[in-house]
């Protein structure tokens, strides 16, 4: 069968990556707090994968085709992307394979190769250049597609995430993560800073820096704005911070403290943790601000850490209203409260699955701290971490990793980690701590 | 001053009639004026500097301190410290606590922040709440005592401000605390 011609997707491509600059380069110039500087942190972020899938998809990717050198090698980025991703055997070539050729499939599956990917790029007149890539099945002998990109010298590695995505979905049937970023909060030198990453730890940018602690990131489900805590006026209250103009507002700033803030899936409210009434309570405020905070539940107890379902209609939360941190449910309209943790005596930070089938969270046991997966419709519980001093899950868009953060010889970093716990990721730095993370949405 | 005089004029007199002179004092005056002296002088006369022209200081007290600032007085102590698991402020604080609500009740124009804290273990969330809930038991033994709930303000730091790292039983103990901070 004739190779399928590749659709043009340029146009829309285009306008993603144009915005997607634009993003960028004003989450660099955003700039908050009396006296500091945004900063763009050369400091990158160690990647280590360790583990592998259950089965893998043998994969060739051959280097890219075109004139020159590439100041980022998308090919490489493709290879890193599947390899982490613990699906992929990465099959090792030198050779250059181009989008435009048919590739030598004998050769492939003679090497272990099931599926290669071949590009190229084309430098254009305006100094970007014109990315090119084509997924072939190398037993069934066909093309499955490819799409081209236009891209500045910035979004090379932008590029290079697309085409892993598209690799993965093609083979996987899943959605890739790829293009996603994640949040998460830095402590160095006495300054904590709310960064901005690639999904592998890339391409850093600061959106806040503070002399006093930032925590609970939430990213907007559009993906253009964060909440958090910030305890810059000396106790926390919940801002809500636009990431492209770097404006932001208070939106809980009630006597005592103001926390926990989860979004709406809509975008429009966001559930808190306030403490104006004595102990800590959840209520449903408007996620710009303003209006009276409608309380969700009561209890005599501490609730807090709300969650809303993937279909809007639940909240998730921490409560000890029995006597111990356990997890519990309450329809988002209010009404009865059901508890869905019954292993042990600490269960907190629950998080739920974009399918809305799984329950990550956290449970202390003989004093360590791991996150644990939580089937919702049998119940069975499965661990996922191993250190015992983890914190703040956070499940991918496609439900298919959590990402969390340890603690490994003094110092605080992420690990995000395959679903059925056999792949895992850890991303540390030099420069400092890191924790806190949150995984972006889809699409941005 | 006059009497000064008087006392010198009458010396000299004396002192000239001594020496021979022909002027004779008269000296039933003398002696006149002599009791007269001596009656004024009152209490414990005996020739000048007696004590009617000393003056006696009082003393009305030291320029007002704040309390406050004093390092070594019971409003020095701003920390509460809590045991594990637990939310109760312990007798051994009850003078401190009402110390600062003595205080605040004296100074109604005196504002605190009760500000809680927490050791590092577990969800950073839920230890946010545990401080609040060590900063609201301060606040509310304050509260009983009479001070105003404008005058006070519980926030939580959780574990965010550690005020011990080494991660011992030690520290643990030391960061489970509610400070009070005033404004």
């Amino acid at each position: 069968m004739a190779d399928a011609p590749f659709p043009t997707t340029r146009a829309m491509t285009d306008r993603r990556i144009m915005n997607r600059t634009r993003v960028l380069f004003r989450c660099a110039a955003a700039l908050v707090l009396a006296g500091a500087v945004a900063t763009i942190h050369a400091q990158e972020m160690r990647l280590d994968v360790s583990g592998v899938g259950a089965s893998q998809y043998p994969i060739a990717i051959g280097n890219f085709a075109g004139d020159g050198q590439l100041p980022e090698d998308i090919d490489a980025v493709i290879r890193n992307d599947l390899a982490a991703s613990g699906m992929f055997r990465i099959i090792e070539t030198n050779a250059t394979i181009s989008d435009s050729e048919t590739p030598d499939y004998a050769a492939l599956r003679s090497q272990g190769a099931d599926s290669v990917v071949g590009g190229s790029f084309t430098r254009l007149a305006d100094g970007r250049y014109d990315v090119r890539y084509r997924l072939s099945d190398s037993v069934r002998q066909r093309g499955l597609g490819g799409e081209s990109i236009v891209a500045g010298a910035n979004d090379l590695r932008y590029a290079g995430h697309r085409a892993a995505d598209f690799v993965f979905e093609k083979l996987t049937g899943q959605k890739g993560i790829f293009s996603t970023r994640i949040a998460f909060i830095t402590k160095q030198g006495g300054r904590y800073r709310l960064k901005i990453a690639d999904w592998d730890g890339r391409n850093e940018q600061t959106s806040l820096t503070s002399p006093e602690p930032i925590i609970s990131p939430s990213w907007s489900p559009d993906g253009n704005r964060l909440a958090y805590v910030s305890f810059e006026s000396k106790k926390p209250v919940v801002y809500v911070h636009t990431l492209s103009s770097g404006q932001r507002k208070a939106v809980a700033n009630f006597k005592g403290s103001n926390s926990a803030p989860a979004w709406s899936r809509d975008g429009k409210t966001l559930a808190v943790a306030l403490t104006r009434d004595g102990l800590s309570q959840i209520y449903l405020i408007p996620s710009d601000g303003g209006g009276e905070p409608k309380r969700l539940v009561s209890s005599s107890g501490i609730d807090t850490e709300p969650y809303f379902s993937p279909d809007g209609k639940s909240i998730y939360f921490t409560s000890d209203r029995g006597g111990s941190p356990q997890v519990y449910r309450v329809a988002t309209s209010g009404g009865a409260v059901s508890r869905v943790s019954f292993e042990g005596s600490y269960n907190v930070s629950p998080r739920v699955s974009p399918d809305g089938r799984k329950l990550a969270y956290v449970t202390r046991r003989e004093g360590g701290f791991y996150i644990m997966i939580k089937d919702l419709a049998s119940g069975a519980v499965t661990q996922l971490s191993d250190r015992g001093q983890e914190e703040s899950p956070s499940f991918a868009p496609n439900g298919l990793w959590v990402m969390y953060a340890t603690r490994a010889n003094g110092r605080d970093m992420l690990m995000a980690a395959s679903v059925d716990g056999r792949v895992k990721q850890r991303m540390s730095s030099e420069a400092g701590d890191i924790r806190e993370p949150t995984w972006g949405p889809f699409g941005q | 001053m006059n009497r000064t005089r008087t006392l010198w004029t009458l010396l000299v007199c004396a002192a000239l009639a001594g020496c021979g002179s022909s002027v004779e004092l008269d000296e039933s005056k003398e002696a006149a004026v002599e009791s007269r002296d001596t009656g004024a002088a009152g209490a414990g006369a005996d020739g000048i500097g007696d004590s009617s022209r000393s003056v006696q200081q009082v003393d009305a007290g030291q320029q007002q301190q704040d309390p406050l600032n004093d390092p070594a007085g019971i409003l020095a102590k701003r920390s509460v410290y809590f045991d594990f698991d637990s939310f109760v402020v312990r007798d051994e604080y009850r003078p401190l606590v009402e110390a600062h609500a003595r205080y605040l009740t004296t100074n109604r124009g005196r504002r605190i922040a009760i500000q809680g804290n927490t050791d590092d273990r577990g969800s950073r969330e839920y230890n946010l709440a545990l401080g609040q809930k060590r900063a609201e038991a301060v606040r509310r033994s304050l509260a009983v005592l009479g001070v105003s709930d404008q005058q006070m303000e519980a926030v939580s730091f959780g574990e965010e401000r550690l005020r011990s790292v080494s991660g011992d039983e030690a520290a643990h103990a030391e960061n489970r605390r509610a400070d009070i901070v005033y404004q």
